[in-house]
């Protein structure tokens, strides 16, 4: 399986990312730079965190412009697992990829600490090697994680079983209903906060986060079994 | 000349407006001699600001000179934008650490921001990959509103910067103290990696070749910030603000992954952070370094505002920008790597044989001046030392512990302190794991990062306790460098070469110039007998507020190599079972102890004396123990004493405690703060082998799952004894208490 990381002026987890695929998953990535217009060669598409355009207007709102984001919606479009952390879950809701917004952390600081996460849906193809209600402990650094969406949005999101992760025990940033990651509607598209790629080794303090990388692959490869 | 409403040189001179850019009369009468007529007002702004002391060093050279420099390991010495130690396999480490405290008492959030810019700069402009920070910070008393301000705005300020970057800050130190009240210090250190063949020097050689600008515009902001940064701190300093400039981390991370492209070129001659004095020092520098000249011709140089004059333009210190050489006729695949990220890169000039910097502007000569004269040919000064009063008073004061009752009660006081406190308030705002190598987090004694692709770990420190600086600069000194090794070592490093950054008030004052060179006689001591060469640093001078100075603080900025990420070693105890040693006897120290602080309001008497043969042996016993694999856990005893010390260890062990026992008098055994100590934890089944290697240790308690701290007297008495949530508790409560907000 072959992954993009996808590379915007100021993503700065674009390394970690590429790590985690690379070293710890052994599989296929490549970066690939914002001003590109083709990700035809990939079967999943991560957009790794940072300060993509320096954040200045809002988190991942100018990022969503690139070149590259019409084809990362074109891969959402055909199927394709599309993962944004941090940072690219903001850019991933700015892009209307997965609903809602991500707001200021309620303390109005950046934090940066790892945090038990709850698998609230391990029916996806970013959670199946996970066991339902499981706490996994991920680390986090944000500033403006704080994910708020109406009321609307929310029940939709419980009906249709989106809400994949939640904060197990502390809520870190104030966020709607603990969430911390959800799906689209199609289950192909997952945006969160807290960063899996960076407890993909115990030498790093944990390797929880590899799973969900683990995850994606299986199910990769078991639909290309069933479509030969 | 656009001149609008410059002096013309005759009126420089008759009004003396050279003494309002910090000059001395004497210094102008040189400048004069050197150019054979009276300097312009550009050439006299040109001289002012590289003949400060930020940028010259004219007071501080003496005793820089005093610092042993050299070593195998030292690839590159101080002079360049940072230092150089190899770690083996074509590979090497390059820090620096670097003040920005004037700008951070003014403006403290972007004065800590763009000291941490301005670090990073130094390092990527070696060539080198970043790959963590440090700082080093010292504010008042966190009683007042202004302190609490400065102290949240600073920790912004670097977190801010270092998030948006995308460079891990992995550790740090912080000390509070009310001679820092008005006068904070922000000393920020970053380490980089490099391989040997990418390793570029700040140079302008080759005749005709082309000078180029690369990254932000040049503003107003920051004019005459290395001035500023060399006077006093008053009253009126406040209105110097438009002297701190603004950062835009963004723009640097750009800056950054376009230069680490660019030194792969060969194309590339020299490349140069236009840090303190922007253009003027990095030309001048550049120049003077290949011994030959520059020109260049300000027109070109990419600006924000309009109507800059050559003035404003060579001596504004706008943020993100570097200067670089590159061969005639090959700027075209310079432009196209900048090009990428969206960032100016021109020609603004051209390397000359004639070793003068020449600056024209519209079609003028604004400004001709020798660039040896600017950057190597500053005055330097011996200032008068005299022994203070104080001092000769202290050094006759007898060793008495300070009077305490009630023993847990003055341990849960003394983790309250904030020095002492937990800083988990200030780290987990800073993003310490994005690049994903950070092995070891902040809070233990030491910082790890791995090497990637290796299996090998930088372990990063800073220290320097500046209370002991105060009562004995020499021994002081000799502390400051002893412990950032010791805390190198109980991470499972070898210590390999230290940054300082010396921090002092100001030297005219013959009893602070006393100061800064006795201290650098005990650093440069301790230097040698650890094997831990400096490398690189700065000082910053006349760190005083309405004509207090801040305690002698040369803070050590010092990295280890772990040779293989199996020996990292942490100061939390793991199992139940295992035993507890000290290394190290306890005297009755507590001349500048945190006890004393606590109990006496002020500090006095002696600091606590350290031999450095004592000190050199058992670091290196115990850093062969722990790659013999047989230390669990490793802790120097420092600031509280080995109470403390204890304390903290238990604070990281879910459920566990320690249970120790210890003889002498309670005070002293408790918190005193004898140096060249450390508390150890081994299996029991490595006892022996560990006893064997470390034969000085002595077995004083063992690792229990009562989750307590249990000190007793050897003669049976209770000392302290108390869970450690309850410590915790107090130890991580006390900040955010202070600080009275949420955390």
């Amino acid at each position: 399986m072959k992954f993009a990381v996808i590379v915007f002026p100021g993503s700065n987890c674009d390394l970690d990312m590429y790590h985690a695929i690379k070293d710890e998953l052994g599989e296929e990535v490549e970066y690939v730079w914002h001003d590109e217009t083709d990700l035809s060669g990939f079967d999943g598409v991560l957009l790794p965190g940072g300060f993509s355009y320096g954040d200045y207007l809002r988190c991942g709102a100018i990022s969503r412009f690139s070149n590259v984001m019409s084809e990362v919606v074109k891969a959402a479009e055909a199927g394709k697992p599309v993962l944004g952390v941090c940072n690219g879950f903001q850019v991933l809701t700015e892009a209307g990829l997965l609903p809602g917004a991500l707001l200021r952390n309620k303390n109005l600081k950046f934090m940066c600490r790892t945090v038990g996460l709850k698998v609230e849906n391990n029916e996806t193809q970013f959670t199946s090697e996970y066991s339902k209600d499981e706490v996994i402990q991920i680390p986090i650094a944000h500033g403006e994680g704080n994910y708020y969406c109406d009321e609307e949005t929310l029940t939709r999101l419980k009906e249709n079983n989106q809400i994949v992760f939640t904060y197990a025990s502390e809520n870190p940033n104030g966020s709607i209903e603990d969430i911390a990651g959800i799906v689209n509607e199609k289950g192909n598209v997952l945006g969160m906060m807290p960063h899996p790629e960076r407890a993909a080794n115990d030498i790093m303090g944990g390797s929880d986060g590899l799973a969900l990388f683990k995850s994606i692959v299986k199910h990769w490869r078991e639909s290309h079994v069933n479509q030969a | 000349m656009s001149i609008k409403h410059e002096p013309n040189p005759e009126q420089i001179k008759e009004q003396k407006i050279y003494t309002q850019m910090g000059m001395s009369d004497e210094e102008f009468e040189m400048a004069e001699k050197i150019l054979g007529r009276l300097p312009n007002y550009t050439e006299t702004g040109l001289f002012s600001v590289m003949w400060s002391e930020h940028c010259s060093y004219k007071n501080s050279k003496p005793v820089l000179r005093k610092f042993p420099t050299k070593g195998p390991q030292v690839l590159q010495g101080p002079g360049e934008g940072a230092g150089i130690v190899d770690i083996g396999d074509g590979q090497a480490v390059v820090f620096k650490m670097e003040s920005h405290n004037h700008p951070s008492a003014i403006e403290p959030y972007q004065g800590a921001a763009t000291g941490v810019g301005g670090i990073i700069r130094d390092v990527f402009s070696m060539g080198a990959r970043p790959i963590a920070m440090l700082n080093s910070l010292r504010f008042g008393e966190l009683t007042t509103p202004r302190v609490k301000y400065l102290f949240e705005e600073v920790v912004a300020g670097i977190a801010g910067y270092g998030n948006c970057i995308g460079i891990p800050t992995v550790g740090g130190e912080i000390q509070f103290d009310a001679c820092y009240e008005g006068n904070p210090l922000v000393n920020a250190m970053c380490v980089g990696l490099i391989n040997h063949e990418d390793i570029q020097k700040g140079i302008a050689a080759g005749e005709g070749n082309t000078v180029m600008y690369a990254g932000a515009k040049t503003g107003r902001d920051g004019i005459h910030g290395a001035t500023f940064a060399s006077e006093e701190l008053t009253e009126a300093s406040e209105e110097k603000r438009p002297a701190v400039q603004v950062g835009d981390p963004f723009m640097e991370k750009l800056l950054l992954e376009a230069c680490l492209e660019v030194v792969k070129s060969d194309a590339l001659i020299g490349i140069q952070d236009m840090g303190a004095a922007g253009l003027t020092s990095s030309s001048a520098e550049m120049a003077s370094k290949a011994g030959h000249g520059v020109e260049l011709n300000l027109d070109y140089i990419p600006q924000r505002e309009t109507g800059m004059t050559a003035y404003e333009m060579m001596l504004s210190e706008s943020q993100e920008r570097m200067l670089i050489v590159v061969k005639k006729g090959r700027e075209e695949e310079i432009v196209k790597i900048f090009d990428k990220y969206d960032l100016d890169c021109v020609a603004v000039g051209k390397v000359t044989n004639d070793k003068m910097l020449r600056l024209l502007h519209n079609g003028e000569v604004v400004a001709e001046v020798p660039a040896d004269a600017l950057a190597e040919e500053a005055p330097v000064y011996y200032k008068p030392s005299s022994v203070p009063a104080y001092f000769t008073e202290y050094q006759a004061m007898e060793n008495v512990e300070p009077k305490v009752t009630d023993y847990k009660e003055t341990l849960l006081n003394l983790l309250q302190q904030p020095t002492i406190a937990s800083k988990e308030w200030v780290y987990d705002q800073y993003d310490y794991q994005v690049r994903t190598s950070t092995v070891v987090t902040p809070g233990s004694d030491a910082a790890v990062v791995r090497v990637r692709g290796t299996n090998k770990g930088l372990a990063m420190t800073t220290d320097c306790n500046s209370r002991y600086i105060y009562l004995d600069p020499v021994v002081g000194g000799k502390i400051a460098v002893a412990e950032a090794a010791r805390n190198v070592v109980c991470s499972g490093a070898k210590p390999l070469a230290i940054t300082d950054c010396l921090n002092f008030g100001n030297p005219e004052n013959p009893e602070i110039f006393w100061q800064l060179e006795k201290s650098a006689d005990g650093i440069s001591e301790a230097c040698i007998a650890l094997d831990s060469p400096v490398i690189g640093g700065n000082v910053s001078l006349y760190n005083e507020r309405s004509g207090t100075a801040v305690y002698p603080t040369p803070t050590i900025g010092l990295v280890g190599l772990v040779e293989d990420l199996a020996h990292v070693t942490t100061q939390d105890v793991k199992q139940v079972g295992d035993i507890v040693y000290v290394i190290g006897e306890t005297k009755t120290e507590f001349g500048g102890s945190e006890l004393q602080k606590l109990v006496e309001k002020r500090i006095f008497g002696q600091a606590p004396s350290i031999d450095l043969e004592v000190e050199a042996a058992r670091q290196k016993a115990l850093l062969s123990a722990i790659q013999a694999g047989v230390v669990q856990s490793a802790h120097d005893i420092a600031e509280g004493g080995l109470a403390v010390a204890l304390a903290e260890k238990a604070f990281g062990a879910n459920g566990l405690g320690v249970e120790v026992t210890i003889n002498g008098s309670a005070t002293t055994a408790l918190f005193s703060e004898s140096q060249s100590r450390f508390l150890i934890t081994v299996k029991p089944e490595n006892a022996a082998k560990f006893e064997d290697i470390v034969n000085d240790a002595v077995k004083i308690g063992a690792v229990t799952d009562s989750n307590k701290v249990v000190i007793t007297n050897v003669d049976g008495t209770e000392w302290i004894n108390g869970s450690v949530d309850e410590f915790r508790s107090a130890w991580k409560g006390a900040i955010p208490c202070l600080l009275k907000s949420e955390a």
